[in-house]
């Protein structure tokens, strides 16, 4: 690892100071990715910022009926917590699917939406990666690219954003609060992270002076609708091939409201307005699932290895559609798919 | 790591060398007084500053579990760990879940099952183990299967150290476990 300075924030205003005044130093709290990229030399800070002793760690209601969860709220804790559990099963589901119990007892709410894409390329310094080394080009576009995206890539990047929590957050249209020197600002989910296109350097909204202090959650949180379902080449601690996050709201025989996100498919939590409408004031038949899912999956291209995840994301589309409507969501522990 | 990363190093890249820092351990219910540099790991520190190398290194990226402990009772990776992150944290080992003579239920159970083989692994299993009952979120083997899935074993001793696990937290016998009688 490289050498730098550690330093600790003493509350919001001086971590915001603090990494405002160094464009080289970097925020740290559960630290999983940040340590990993350092040792493979891929992130070079001059300065760590130890956040985790600031008062970021509850989960509060919120007056509209919904929930703030504290950006330093560990990934295992915010999982378990009766109030996700009962009102947010989607999003704890999701959290259970991701990583393994020690990654999740470390990692940081706000830590989490900031992940870096496992591409290896970008993991492998003797590698061009435009992701890593701007202009340099891109290593998977016709090398190994069985786990890269299939919608929404670019000339210059085909990589994935690696969460599972992100997909579920964006399903329910979470919102992000970041706090920078102007102050604090609220970030839509859909806002906060980027397609590639032809700055793959940039994965998120963020400022490089804005800290996130919480992601907060609106009332509604699908939890008699919902499924996370996660494909992955084995049963745990990988990363998603493809996995469908979906939320209804079912009142009688009729979709009301549907939420659909995609992860493992994108350079982010993918989600398309126009599939969510067309299951909304209908029924939740196949023909209707078929059809979200061409919608969903219109303009998906493969790069030759992850052509076989076209078809494997149309399935997975079909089956979570399946597993909402019927109210029986996948389990994380007993792996079969019904 | 030390050494790749710094021939990696950029020529030009103008680093400050920090001085040490001063960082307190309770490491198996006992103080110790460290100065390390910022960039050593939890696991570093564990096994080169105080010499305690029950904690295997076995990936150093967090993919293996093989240097799982107990920091203030929470299974995590020591490899992804800054040791100065952890000032004035609870350190539990290997090293430190035997009580007195006896050996911990977990231990106990493991030699019983003949869950390991090279056994390289063995102590983070037992770690990971040791916090898995502590979380109190396994009731089954499905389930202590999928939260023991951030421990590899490339011997491949899975079922019986679901069998070991199983035999502590819910007093099956070695004749009575599911994972015996397959």
């Amino acid at each position: 690892m490289n050498s730098f300075e550690y330093t600790r924030a003493v509350d919001i205003v001086d971590a915001v100071r603090q990494v405002a005044a160094d464009p080289a130093a970097k925020l740290i709290a559960g630290g999983t990715n940040l340590v990993d990229l350092m040792k493979e030399n891929v992130a070079r800070p001059s300065r760590l910022i130890d956040i985790t002793r600031l008062p970021l760690d509850k989960v509060e209601e919120t007056s509209d009926g919904g929930l703030r969860i504290g950006t330093l709220v560990a990934n295992s804790d915010l999982a378990y917590d009766p109030r996700i559990e009962g009102r947010y099963p989607l999003l704890g589901s999701a959290i259970l699917a991701g990583a393994s119990q020690q990654l999740r007892n470390m990692a940081s709410t706000g830590g989490n939406l900031l992940q870096r894409t496992r591409c290896l390329y970008f993991y492998d310094t003797s590698t061009p990666c435009n992701k890593r080394e701007p202009g340099s080009g891109c290593s998977a576009i016709g090398g190994i690219n069985r786990m890269h995206a299939i919608l929404g890539t670019s000339e210059h990047c085909i990589a994935t954003h690696p969460s599972d929590m992100c997909v579920a957050l964006a399903a329910l249209d979470a919102r992000v609060l970041a706090t920078g020197p102007a102050g604090q600002r609220s970030i839509a989910f859909d806002a906060f992270h980027r397609l590639p296109g032809d700055t793959p350097q940039i994965d998120t909204n963020l400022r490089a002076d804005e800290i996130i202090t919480a992601i907060e959650l609106p009332p509604k949180g699908f939890a008699k609708n919902y499924t996370y379902l996660k494909i992955r080449d084995r049963l745990s601690y990988a990363f998603a091939l493809v996995s469908v996050a979906v939320g209804l709201d079912i009142e009688g025989d009729k979709i009301k409201d549907a939420r659909l996100a995609l992860g493992g498919v994108a350079h982010k939590p993918w989600r398309d307005r126009e599939a969510e409408a067309q299951l909304s004031g209908a029924p939740p038949t196949r023909e209707r699932f078929v059809q979200a899912a061409e919608t969903l999956l219109r303009g998906a291209r493969g790069f030759g290895h992850n052509d076989f995840k076209i078809e494997l994301t149309r399935r997975a589309i079909l089956r979570a559609l399946g597993q909402a409507a019927r109210g029986t969501p996948q389990s994380q522990a007993d792996k079969r798919i019904k | 790591m030390a050494q790749s990363s710094s021939a990696a190093r950029k020529s030009s890249d103008k680093r400050p060398n920090p001085a040490k820092v001063a960082v307190t351990l309770h490491v198996n219910g006992i103080q110790r007084k460290l100065a390390i540099a910022p960039w050593t790991t939890l696991l570093d520190a564990l096994r080169l500053h105080l010499d305690l190398t029950g904690t295997k290194k076995g990936c150093d990226h967090g993919q293996c579990g093989a240097c799982t402990v107990l920091v203030d009772g929470r299974r995590i990776y020591s490899c992804l760990t800054l040791a100065v992150m952890k000032d004035g944290a609870h350190v539990t080992t290997i090293e430190g879940l035997a009580q007195g003579g006896a050996m911990h239920p977990l231990q106990q159970a493991f030699i019983e099952h003949d869950a390991l083989q090279c056994g390289y692994c063995t102590p983070g299993q037992i770690c990971s183990a040791a916090g898995l009952i502590a979380e109190g979120k396994a009731g089954n083997a499905d389930e202590i299967r999928e939260l023991m899935s951030g421990n590899i074993c490339r011997c491949g001793a899975y079922p019986n150290i679901v069998a070991a696990i199983e035999q502590v937290m819910f007093g099956k016998t070695l004749e009575t476990t599911g994972e015996a009688k397959r």
